[in-house]
C-alpha cells in the first residue's frame, strides 16, 4: 500500500508529507509531475507549495501535468486522493472537488495555528475521527478562501473561527463519494510533539486506513 | 492578429482586492468610485487569417485554461 506524493515544480511540502506518512507506519514515494503511470500506487497526495509559481491562478497549470490524468484515474476508481493547501487548489482546478479558491478575505498571508472541528466523518480524511473532534493545525496560505457557487462541495472539517472568509468556514471539503478531499491547513505539520501539535495524525491515519479498505 | 482577452470575476463572487482598492480610493476622497473589481486582461498575438476562427480558438483557450468557469467570465476582442 504505497501513496504517490506528486511533486510539481514549486511544491515545497513533499518531504514533510512523506516523513509524516512514514512516521505513521505508511509508505509514500515522491512522483514527478511528468510521470504518466501511477499504476504502482494505491492513493495519491498533492502536497502544498506553489505549483508552477501559482501562475495565472493557483493550481491552473498543474492541472494539466501528465500525472494529474493518473490522479483523476485513481480518484475514479475510489482510491483516496488528498490535496493539502496548494494541492486542494489543484484538485479544484481539476474539477475533482467542487469550487475554487480566491484571496483571503483580509488579503493577508495567514501563517499560524488554527482550531478546526470535524463535522463529517464520511471521507478518507476524517473516517478515523469523530464528529465534533477539535484539533489545532497550522494554516499557511494566501488563497485559502474557498467559494462554491454550486453548493456541491461537502465540508468535512470546519474552522472554529473564520480566518479567511472560506464559504461555510470550510477547512476541508470532500467530493460526493468522499474519496477525494482537499484541506487548507497542513495536517502533516501537526504530527510530532516537536512541531507543537500531533492533532493532524488522525487525519493522515484516516487516509492510510482508506488505502487498506478502498 | 492582436487579441485582447478580458477575464472578469463574476459579480456574485467576492473580490477582496477590489474591496481594498475601493476603500483606499475613498480614503483619498474619490468617494464616487464604487464596485471596484480587479479583473485581468491578457494580450496575445495569434496566427490565423480568419478573425472568426481566431476568436473561436481563443475562446477555447479561455474555457480550457485562461478562465476558471467557477469564478470568471471572459470576453475576446480580435483586431484584424
Amino acid at each position: 500500500m504505497t501513496t504517490a506524493v506528486v511533486v510539481f515544480p514549486g511544491v515545497n511540502c513533499e518531504h514533510d508529507v512523506v516523513h509524516a506518512i512514514e512516521a505513521l507506519g505508511g509508505e509514500a514515494e515522491l512522483v514527478w509531475h511528468r510521470d504518466t503511470d501511477l499504476a504502482a500506487y494505491d492513493g495519491a497526495i498533492l502536497p502544498g507549495g506553489f505549483a508552477h509559481g501559482d501562475a495565472l491562478r493557483t493550481g491552473a497549470i498543474a492541472r494539466f501535468s501528465p500525472a494529474m490524468r493518473e490522479v483523476a484515474r485513481l480518484a475514479a476508481t475510489g482510491a483516496p486522493v488528498l490535496g493539502i493547501c496548494n494541492g486542494w487548489q489543484v484538485l479544484c482546478e481539476s474539477g475533482l472537488i467542487p469550487g475554487a479558491h480566491i484571496a483571503n478575505r483580509d488579503l493577508s498571508f495567514i501563517c499560524r495555528f488554527v482550531d478546526v472541528e470535524v463535522v463529517d466523518t464520511n471521507s478518507i480524511l476524517t473516517r478515523s475521527a469523530e464528529v465534533g473532534q477539535r484539533m489545532r493545525i497550522p494554516l499557511n496560505s494566501y488563497e485559502g478562501n474557498w467559494v462554491d457557487p454550486s453548493g456541491e462541495g461537502r465540508v468535512v472539517v470546519r474552522y472554529v473561527e473564520d480566518p479567511n472568509g472560506s464559504q461555510d468556514r470550510a477547512a476541508a471539503v470532500a467530493n460526493a463519494a468522499g474519496n477525494v478531499v482537499g484541506i487548507m491547513p497542513h495536517p502533516e505539520r501537526a504530527t510530532d510533539e516537536l512541531l507543537g501539535s500531533t492533532d493532524g495524525q488522525v487525519l493522515l491515519e484516516s487516509f492510510l486506513h482508506s488505502l487498506v479498505t478502498a | 492578429m492582436r487579441v485582447t482577452v478580458t477575464i472578469d470575476r463574476r459579480p456574485e463572487i467576492a473580490d477582496p482586492q477590489g474591496t481594498t482598492v475601493e476603500r483606499a480610493l475613498h480614503d483619498l476622497g474619490f468617494t464616487e468610485a464604487t464596485s471596484v473589481r480587479m479583473d485581468r486582461v491578457i494580450h496575445m498575438d495569434v496566427e490565423g487569417g480568419d478573425p472568426d476562427e481566431v476568436r473561436a480558438r481563443v475562446e477555447d483557450m479561455c474555457r480550457q485554461l485562461l478562465a476558471n468557469p467557477v469564478l470568471e467570465d471572459f470576453t475576446v476582442q480580435v483586431e484584424p
